[in-house]
């Protein structure tokens, strides 16, 4: 049975785009069929993330209204054979959702694929709800910092009332994703800890990611993460991650500062 | 229209029946007696709305127009004069109450005010999960929360608010005009406190409080906090 499970946080710039595509390709490559959706009409990025933005001719907001078929706007990644890219548009707005259309859209990727992985832009507005009106699961990306907390809290409240799932007095499966998260301000007491911050959220910790330029350069040469640099620290979180998606028990490292020697003589920080 | 006036002429009937009405007896000075009018009426305000009021005037001597001024200043009591006894006819007008005779003195059934029905006590509401940051929870009794109230959240309760958790939001507690009610919470870091509407924001909420099981309540309109242990 296929799972639907949206990437959310209410704040903007934690990492959703980031997260979705690298969750993306870990599952794919435990040998999973993934769909990646970008619910960001008119500021898509999961295109330039997963390195397809030359080839995107149709788009979620064509298929809503039908002026392409699913088949024709899917587009297949070129370095993992199951992972697939459902672009969004970048010329209309969230305007251009409507509930039905999404629903259509959702029933029809579950018979395609294991996970539909939904991109959800920030906000509360219908881009963000919309995403996850129809998810099974959800992963809320925090970053250890007190307005994405709050946002991320405000998106709880909106998965146990939003969705089709709780409207039916089901629940939402969620799960926290730590994002950007300095091991060295976290030392200096500069970053909200991990412990306040699952105090505040009261949700099950799905992974820890470390702030690192690799996403930065992943991004830039577009590609996931995970597939540019499997071992750096990211990546190898992100794996973690999607191991427990899977219902793996894996346990949860916390990024400590590492620097090697040469840093430390020159006093440069770990990247 | 000469049907109509052939129409059967039906005789009036006339029965004499008696009923009991209170009658008052003013005594001078009238001005005095008004005053203890109105003291009755502050204890138990409407009370003579809807009675039929006879006024026995055999105790003082009026002229006509102090009795039309004390039939006037009846009725802006909202006491309505049904008639008047124990006063010579000629000093009645065709506007004031008629002149009654053969009162008796009968015993009046206690007619008390109906006494204002407790309301019965508003439902109260549990709620099992943390309430996240954007909710508000509304109810117009106590509501008790098993978890963590977000920053951002708010709950607004006609009785106490008891959160089995951290307060991080606003609670208002009492807002129906019930200045007993109180909040209680096991860790304090709320944005704003509220009963019965009075409130303090969380810049007023003395620090030493903050992380520690608290309670706020009024003390006339002085909200006080507490620590719980």
């Amino acid at each position: 049975m296929a799972k639907v499970l949206v990437v959310t946080s209410g704040k903007g710039g934690v990492g959703k785009t980031t997260t979705t595509a690298a969750l993306g390709a870990a599952l794919a490559q435990m040998g999973e069929k993934v769909v990646v959706v970008d619910f960001d009409v008119g500021l898509r990025n999961l295109d330039l993330i997963m390195g397809a933005e030359r080839r995107v001719v149709f788009d979620l907001i064509n298929v809503v209204q039908g002026v392409a078929k699913l088949s024709q706007a899917l587009i297949r990644d070129k370095r993992l054979e199951n992972l697939w890219l459902l672009p969004a548009s970048q010329t209309r707005d969230k305007d251009a959702l409507t509930d039905e259309g999404v629903k259509g859209i959702i029933d029809d990727l579950r018979t395609r694929f294991d996970w539909v992985l939904c991109d959800s832009p920030a906000g509360i507005e219908r881009g963000a709800t919309l995403a996850m009106r129809y998810a099974d699961e959800a992963v809320i990306v925090t970053n250890p910092e007190v307005s994405s907390v709050r946002d991320s809290d405000r998106i709880i409240g909106m998965l146990d009332s939003k969705t089709v799932k709780a409207e039916r007095g089901e629940r939402v499966e969620k799960h926290v994703l730590i994002t950007r998260y300095d091991p060295a301000r976290a030392a200096r007491g500069e970053m909200l800890s991990i412990d306040d911050i699952l105090e505040i959220l009261a949700t099950p910790l799905l992974g820890i990611i470390p702030e690192s330029q690799d996403v930065l350069r992943a991004s830039n040469v577009g590609s996931p993460v995970t597939l540019n640099n499997a071992a750096c620290a990211p990546a190898r979180a992100y794996a973690d991650a999607a191991r427990r998606l899977m219902g793996e028990t894996v346990a949860m490292m916390v990024p400590v500062e590492r620097k090697g020697l040469m840093d430390r003589l020159l006093g440069r920080r770990a990247a | 229209m000469d049907a109509i006036a052939k129409a059967a002429r039906q005789p009036i009937r006339m029965r004499g029946r008696s009923y009991v009405a209170f009658t008052f007896c003013p005594v001078v000075p009238i001005a005095g007696w008004l005053e203890e009018i109105d003291v009755t009426l502050g204890r138990s305000p409407g009370f003579f709305v809807g009675k039929p009021v006879v006024l026995d005037l055999s105790a003082v001597d009026l002229s006509q127009s102090a009795i039309a001024h004390l039939v006037t200043s009846l009725e802006q009591r909202n006491i309505r004069v049904l008639g008047i006894e124990g006063v010579d006819e000629a000093r009645l007008t065709t506007n004031m109450p008629p002149l009654l005779t053969g009162g008796r003195n009968c015993m009046l059934a206690a007619n008390e005010p109906k006494k204002v029905e407790a309301k019965p006590k508003p439902a109260s509401l549990l709620l099992d999960s943390p309430v996240r940051s954007g909710q508000s929870i509304f109810c117009e009794g106590d509501v008790t929360v098993l978890g963590s109230v977000g920053s951002g959240a708010e709950i607004v309760a006609g009785g106490s608010i008891h959160v089995y958790g951290a307060l991080r939001g606003r609670a208002m507690a009492g807002f129906s005009g019930n200045a007993s009610a109180r909040i209680f919470c096991q860790k304090i870091e709320a944005e704003l406190l509220a009963i019965d509407g009075y409130y303090q924001t969380a810049e007023e909420i003395d620090p030493a409080l903050r992380n520690r099981p608290a309670q706020a309540w009024l003390e006339g309109d002085i909200m006080k906090i507490t620590p719980l242990n």
